[in-house]
């Protein structure tokens, strides 16, 4: 540590799950030319798992942050380093971090556990010589396959990335595995835009070795560097091709790069594309519409607003359409439920967590408000109000987030009248609030501006019948017509 | 017995009476508990800090069960035994052993594969529950070898649903062996709270096994030693096991790779953290003037020294020689072995080196 040379000091994301590929940098607590120490939380970070501090593991002074907040981040970057204390000169004596010319030297990177000792540019290490057969890609999005089918996979040189499933829950089959090497082996020389990694696999599927290859198991001392490229086993039970050998097809004209502009989806936008795709194509959709007078919702929020009880809360139109729901749930708790695929099930809930979708900075957030059913509605509408501004905030929880019933989305407050909502996976249906204004409308006979909205209900027809969401969105109506009748229906 | 169970001082400081369990301690006793409580809450954080840094691959914390293992090994004698399950730091801080050889375990670097006699505190077991058939097998061993040493087992409330744990109830009830089952109810099993894992408070299981279980505020240093002492002098005496449930909580995720905010109410953890271990300790000793200002500093300063110096060791842990992995797989030289070795030399060599 007091060595001359010791410039700065490297902190590489460690893996602080079991196993996480990358993690989002939520929140940094220090910048340069601070000073920290040793066990100092720096950072927060965003896994796959949870939100953790991370404490950096020098004493000195932060030279740099590698990545802004909301990066994403592979296991073993560096995200910060600092300068030892005892080193002369502030931080920026140092020049700019990215200036051209010859870089300083770090030292002493911790090791990562799993990791190997931190590998240094010029150090020497060891090269496997058979391809990592662990995919590249993050847990969640590997192909489901059984171990039989990968192995099966990986003898005939089958990327698994791209077979396309056909078992029970997505998995990938054996015939499946087979039928995708038939079809990548099959017309011989076939120039067509075969997938990397599963081409140039006949040989090698057949048994017999590439022209050129060296037998397996008589890699000779010499001979090891053409024995990599070329044979891919060399040792019983690691029997693959070496994908590196056949070069990726590069078809089609010249990517239009000049047109377009890649953004790395954060950890937020990706699991908000994995559960949107998840809900969209796994549960059938149904939604309805209705077209409502909502005037005396308008006058009964005008009066809340001026109720003690209600002082220092927002009362909102989303207020009274979630407790209209909750009222809807009360007279029809079936559709306060889910449906287990895998059990063949319907489970009913019976506490309505209550979800209200919100733009917040990092994406969109779905927290609930828990046993909504159970709340006042001044305690309701202090939930909803925290929960809101914790999200915008970005401080929402998991657990805040988890357990999720029913949920409320108001596109309203964009000046949409109405959509077709997609349900928040695992719940049964989801109400879309449209904005609200004056229409020309049928009042006791008579043509006159009112209050007017459309209320859209999805739900999972798999559990839900036309019936019984109908009867709620037509509840969920009623009540917003005429507020009375939370009292006298309820 | 329902509630919190056998307690002496309760989370206010104050010392409670108790008809069968007292406990009549110096007030250099009581300063040393608190001394080694204190140091493994700070060791114990350290690992949780050295996980986060990916110096460790993991860390089982003990935070929120410091008395329940404190009290309880400081019952034990020099030649009793302890066979830990994974989050016995404390246990394996107040046996005597080096924290590093924990530490080797959970960077990867050994198999925590410490020597088992030199403190009799043996190795930590990840197989949920088994280590309390291991214990049953080794407190009957004793017995048979006409020695007076006893046996205390540890593991939580999630080993309980486990066939082995209920093996070595019976076992050790019907042989008399001289074990002390002491079971640390931190409340979860992971993500499994108790009312899921069990129908009736888990130390009547005991009775049906037929032998006597107790429970014990796990908070309580005092009630858990002096039950923990009672035990062992039952099995010393040749009456057999005891159940001991030490009720207290997990304060902290269930390893580094949980996050317990997913499943657990904060209120539930605020409401156990005015039941803390140390705390309650601290106001006895403040109260009854058995200790100052001087002795609480000298105490955090001694564990900021501990926290340093394993910080340091962790960090300069070598990396295993690759042949530590064909060692311990018999006690004597095998021709399997030696031939397994000899391939993976063969197959390292087949490693280029990238220049």
């Amino acid at each position: 540590m007091t060595d001359t040379k010791v410039r700065y000091q490297e902190f590489r994301l460690p893996d602080v799950g079991e196993g996480l590929q990358d993690a989002e940098i939520v929140r940094w607590h220090v910048g340069a030319g601070d000073t920290v120490t040793d066990g100092q939380v720096v950072c927060e970070i965003e896994t796959a798992k949870a939100v953790v501090e991370l404490p950096v593991p020098f004493e000195g002074v932060v030279r740099e942050l590698r990545f802004p907040e909301g990066a994403t981040v592979d296991v073993g970057e560096v995200i910060i380093t600092v300068a030892p204390p005892d080193a002369a000169g502030p931080p920026d004596a140092a020049g700019p971090p990215d200036a051209a010319g010859p870089p300083e030297e770090p030292v002493r990177t911790p090791v990562l556990v799993g990791y190997g000792a931190a590998a240094a540019p010029t150090a020497r290490r060891p090269r496997r010589a058979a391809p990592a057969p662990a995919p590249a890609g993050r847990g969640a999005d590997r192909p489901r396959a059984k171990p039989p089918v990968r192995k099966l996979a990986r003898d005939l040189g089958v990327d698994l990335d791209r077979v396309r499933p056909s078992g029970p829950h997505g998995d990938v089959t054996r015939e499946d595995v087979r039928t995708a090497a038939a079809t990548s082996a099959g017309p011989a020389g076939a120039p067509g835009p075969a997938a990397p990694g599963s081409v140039a696999s006949g040989p090698a599927a057949s048994g017999s070795p590439a022209p050129g290859s060296v037998a397996p198991g008589s890699v000779a001392p010499g001979s090891v560097a053409s024995g990599f490229v070329a044979s891919g086993p060399v040792a019983p039970g690691l029997a693959a091709p070496a994908p590196a050998a056949s070069a990726p097809a590069a078809p089609g004209p010249v990517p239009a790069e000049a047109y377009e502009t890649r953004v790395p989806a954060t950890a937020v936008r990706r699991a908000t594309a994995r559960a949107m795709t998840a809900s969209a194509f796994g549960a059938p959709h149904v939604t309805e519409f209705v077209t409502v007078d909502v005037t005396r919702t308008m006058k009964l929020v005008e009066r809340l607003r001026k109720d003690p009880e209600f002082a220092g809360v927002r009362v909102s139109p989303l207020l009274l359409a979630v407790r209209a729901l909750l009222f809807a749930v009360r007279r029809h708790p079936e559709i306060n439920a889910s449906w287990d695929e895998e059990r063949q099930e319907i489970v009913l809930k019976h506490r309505v967590n209550l979800g209200v979708a919100a733009a917040t900075p990092r994406g969109l957030l779905v927290p609930n408000v828990k046993d909504a059913q159970s709340l006042t509605l001044p305690r309701l509408a202090a939930a909803l109000d925290g929960l809101v501004t914790t999200a915008r905030e970005g401080r929402t929880t998991p657990a805040d987030l988890a357990g999720g019933t029913l949920t409320v989305t108001n596109i309203g407050v964009f000046g949409i009248d109405t959509g077709t909502p997609i349900l928040n996976p695992g719940e049964a249906a989801i109400l879309a609030l449209g904005a609200i204004g004056p229409r020309p409308w049928v009042h006791r006979g008579r043509v006159v501006p009112r209050q007017v909205t459309t209320l859209a209900l999805s739900f999972d027809h798999r559990l839900v019948d036309g019936e019984l969401g109908s009867r709620v969105l037509a509840d969920v109506a009623a009540v917003l017509h005429d507020p009375r009748r939370l009292a006298t229906h309820g | 017995m329902t509630g919190d169970g056998v307690r002496l001082l309760a989370p206010d400081g104050t010392r409670v009476p108790h008809p069968e369990h007292s406990i009549d301690l110096s007030p250099e006793e009581l300063r040393s508990l608190y001394r080694d409580m204190a140091l493994a809450r700070r060791f114990d954080a350290e690992g949780v800090t050295l996980q986060r840094q990916g110096e460790l691959g993991l860390w089982p914390s003990l935070l929120g069960q410091e008395a329940a293992q404190v009290g309880s090994v400081r019952a034990l004698r020099d030649d009793d035994h302890a066979f830990p399950s994974y989050r016995e730091h404390a246990v394996a801080l107040g046996r005597g052993m080096d924290p590093l050889a924990l530490l080797r375990l959970f960077r990867g670097v050994d198999h925590g594969d410490w020597d088992p006699a030199e403190h009799r505190f043996h190795l930590y077991t990840l197989v949920i529950g088994s280590q309390t058939l291991h214990a049953t097998g080794y407190a009957l061993g004793l017995a048979k070898d006409g020695s007076e040493s006893a046996v205390v087992a540890y593991f939580g409330d999630g080993a309980t649903a486990q066939g082995d744990v209920s093996e070595a109830f019976n076992f050790a009830a019907v042989y008399g062996a001289p074990v002390v089952f002491f079971c640390q109810n931190n409340q979860w099993a992971i993500s499994e709270s108790n009312e899921r894992q069990t129908r009736v408070p888990l130390h009547q299981r005991a009775r049906g096994f037929g032998f006597p279980g107790v429970r014990v505020d796990g908070n309580d240093v005092l009630a858990c030693l002096a039950v923990t002492r009672w035990a062992l002098e039952r099995a010393r005496r040749g009456e057999g096991p005891t159940l001991i449930e030490a009720f207290t909580y997990r304060m902290g995720a269930h390893t580094t790779s949980d996050d317990p905010s997913r499943y657990r109410d904060a209120a539930e953890v605020e409401s156990w953290r005015a039941k803390d271990p140390l705390l309650r300790l601290e106001r006895l000793l403040r109260a009854e003037g058995a200790s100052d200002d001087a002795f609480f500093a000298a105490t955090e300063a001694a564990g900021e020294e501990l926290a340093a110096r394993v910080r340091e060791g962790v960090r300069s842990m070598a990396a295993p020689g690759v042949h530590e992995l064909f060692d311990h797989v018999y006690a004597e030289p095998h021709a399997l072995v030696d031939e397994e070795r000899a391939a993976f030399d063969v197959y390292r060599a087949a490693f280029v080196q990238e220049g």
